[in-house]
């Protein structure tokens, strides 16, 4: 079953096309990272998805038409995990996770028992119980981005989006968070979009990688047929090393004094 | 981990009442005419409960208490309480610490209202529906719609920013309107002005009777709306992918927080700095959730002014300070704690 379908998805900005006649399909339970260099559009298409940003074209999740969806019920159809939240001073974890209700509730209405035992137990599996009444300002980076992904699940959508969710972590945190996603993927089938900048860990992750340049894809497949060093090199501009081990691709930037100072970004640059 | 704070809500809302109790028993009792504390209290239990009392007081002193006091507390209490209410939603709404009920333009509008009806002696500002207060809601409600319609002119997403500087601009201009008219009417600037002061005194129970319902349908509304204030707190966009239509609810909000600003500056006057001091200091004692500080500031915002009026009328008694420099005496000071506490 396809969770995400996006035909012909175009979005401008002040005459700008950040995306072109995008097309994707997102099988239900599966994990599909967005890469691609910066400006490529990875973020513009998340919140084409999400229902932020105006895009032309048909976008559908689980089969319905996202176009005629208010944002109430869009809301329960897709989960978005910001880049760079904005966190309330002094809001504590439990009332941030619980803002994630709100496309359950009427605006004038407040939690009731159901929508607080479900952010319980949210916050449980996340290992977050125990700071619940802490304020999410004062947590360590890897306790508030499982915060900020908490309230993401409170909404009980079919898709979770994560635009850079590791973005400003260390490696410890890093893993933390991903580990916590492939859980969430595998055990609950949970369908993810993700954007990363990190190919390594990108391919190790995810099922399916969609490489976009300029708003056009330009790959899409498994980490060994995305990331070559013809595609980093076309798209990045960057000259790298990719290997295999096992069955994670390994993607390394050349040592400096393997890349010449006048070295010609681009695609067709023979090295 | 305790999920259902219910006793700790229940707590702060008898807390709130009996704090309102607190400072309306004070300003009953205290007043420049000498009747006894206790038989005031008898009195007014008299009146207000189904029970019946005998308070010993002659038929003036009951006049007294009936009509002056008990009156002007109550009017108080729903103009403190309506103007922290809006106060805090208003500060909810544009995500700003700063911002009054009066940022968008509210006073300016009122006060060219009641100007304008000043000049043409339509009413003296008491009563019920006098013409200064009716022109006063009409010039309030015209500002903020003024306000609206510029500030989403050139910006359909109806961005808090837009709106703030749409009301600086009507401001401004009603200001200037304001005082051209004062200007080319002198005669009329020391009745005007003292208006501008804002004062609680009524025309017995006329004043509170006319802002009672709008009053606690709007308080009400807004109590409610907490939780929607909190979800705004995280930005627009991260609101609208949690589910809130963000521009309805910016709306909404508005509309209600203004009329009920509009209603109390009718028969009130300009009261400033309860609507930016009152969410402040429940904000610092009891934390930064909207589901906290709109309830709170309802009872403290109500409290708040019952004491600052208490203290217009006996700090220089025989004479009457206006109420308005009584609050902004405290507010003054209060701003200075606002920035320390911001800059640390």
């Amino acid at each position: 079953m396809t969770d995400v379908a996006v035909r012909g998805a175009s979005v401008s900005v002040k005459k700008t096309r950040l995306l072109q006649e995008l097309d994707l399909d997102v099988r239900s339970g599966t994990w599909l990272s967005v890469i691609g260099p910066n400006g490529a559009g990875k973020s513009t298409l998340l919140r084409a998805i999400a229902g932020t940003i105006r895009a032309s074209g048909d976008i559908r999740i689980g089969g319905e038409s996202m176009s005629g969806c208010s944002t109430r019920e869009r809301a329960r159809k897709v989960a978005f995990v910001p880049q760079s939240p904005i966190i309330p001073p002094a809001m504590r974890v439990l009332d941030y996770v619980l803002l994630g209700r709100t496309a359950h509730l009427h605006p004038l209405a407040s939690e009731q028992q159901h929508d607080r035992d479900l952010v319980s137990g949210i916050l449980d599996d996340l290992d977050l119980g125990d700071l619940a009444a802490r304020a999410v300002s004062t947590l360590s980076g890897g306790e508030r981005q499982r915060s900020i992904i908490a309230r993401a699940l409170a909404q009980q959508a079919d898709v979770l989006l994560l635009d850079e969710p590791t973005t400003a972590l260390d490696l410890g945190h890093q893993q933390e968070v991903f580990h916590l996603l492939r859980t969430l993927n595998r055990d609950r089938g949970q369908t993810i979009i993700s954007t990363m900048h990190d190919l390594t860990l990108a391919g190790q992750y995810a099922d399916t990688l969609l490489l976009l340049a300029h708003g056009e894809v330009v790959a899409v497949g498994s980490a060994a047929e995305v990331l070559t060093e013809a595609n980093i090199e076309a798209h990045y501009g960057a000259r790298v090393h990719v290997t295999t081990h096992g069955d994670s691709v390994v993607v390394a930037p050349h040592p400096p004094d393997h890349h010449p100072a006048d070295h010609n970004h681009g695609a067709n640059h023979d090295s | 981990m305790n999920l259902h704070p219910a006793s700790t809500r229940v707590s702060w809302l008898v807390g709130g009442v009996l704090v309102v109790l607190a400072a309306s028993v004070l300003s009953l009792i205290i007043g420049p005419t000498d009747i006894p504390r206790s038989a005031v209290l008898v009195e007014s239990a008299h009146r207000l409960t189904p029970f019946s009392f005998d308070s010993g007081l002659s038929e003036t002193q009951r006049a007294i208490v009936w009509n002056l006091r008990l009156p002007r507390v109550a009017l108080g209490i729903l103009v403190g309480a309506a103007l922290a209410t809006s106060g805090a939603t208003y500060q909810g709404v544009f995500r700003n610490p700063l911002a009054d009920p009066y940022l968008l333009g509210v006073a300016a509008g009122g006060g060219l209202g009641a100007t304008i009806a000043f000049i043409n002696e339509w009413g003296d500002g008491r009563g019920l529906f006098d013409g200064v207060q009716i022109a006063a809601f009409v010039g309030a409600l015209a500002s903020v719609a003024l306000t609206w319609t510029m500030g989403v002119l050139g910006d359909n997403s109806r961005s808090s920013t837009s709106l703030i500087l749409a009301g600086v601009a009507v401001a401004s201009f009603f200001t200037a309107a304001q005082t051209f008219l004062q200007q080319r009417n002198t005669q009329d600037i020391r009745i005007i002005y003292t208006w501008f002061l804002g004062g609680l005194s009524s025309n017995g129970w006329d004043e509170p009777l006319q802002l009672m319902p709008v009053a606690i349908v709007c308080v009400l509304v807004l109590a409610a709306a907490g939780r929607t204030l909190d979800v705004l707190s995280v930005g627009d966009e991260e609101a609208t992918m949690l589910g809130l239509s963000v521009g309805r609810s910016r709306i909404v909000l508005v509309v209600v927080a203004s009329l009920l600003t509009a209603s109390a500056v009718a028969v009130s006057g300009l009261i400033s700095f309860v609507g930016l001091i009152v969410p402040h200091t429940v904000r610092l004692a009891f934390g930064s959730s909207f589901r906290v500080i709109v309830p709170l500031s309802i009872f403290v915002g109500a409290a708040f002014l019952v004491l600052c009026d208490l203290a217009a009328r006996t700090l220089l008694t025989p004479a009457e300070l206006p109420i308005g420099v009584v609050t902004a005496f405290f507010g003054a000071p209060f701003f200075i704690v606002i920035l320390r506490t911001a800059t640390r």
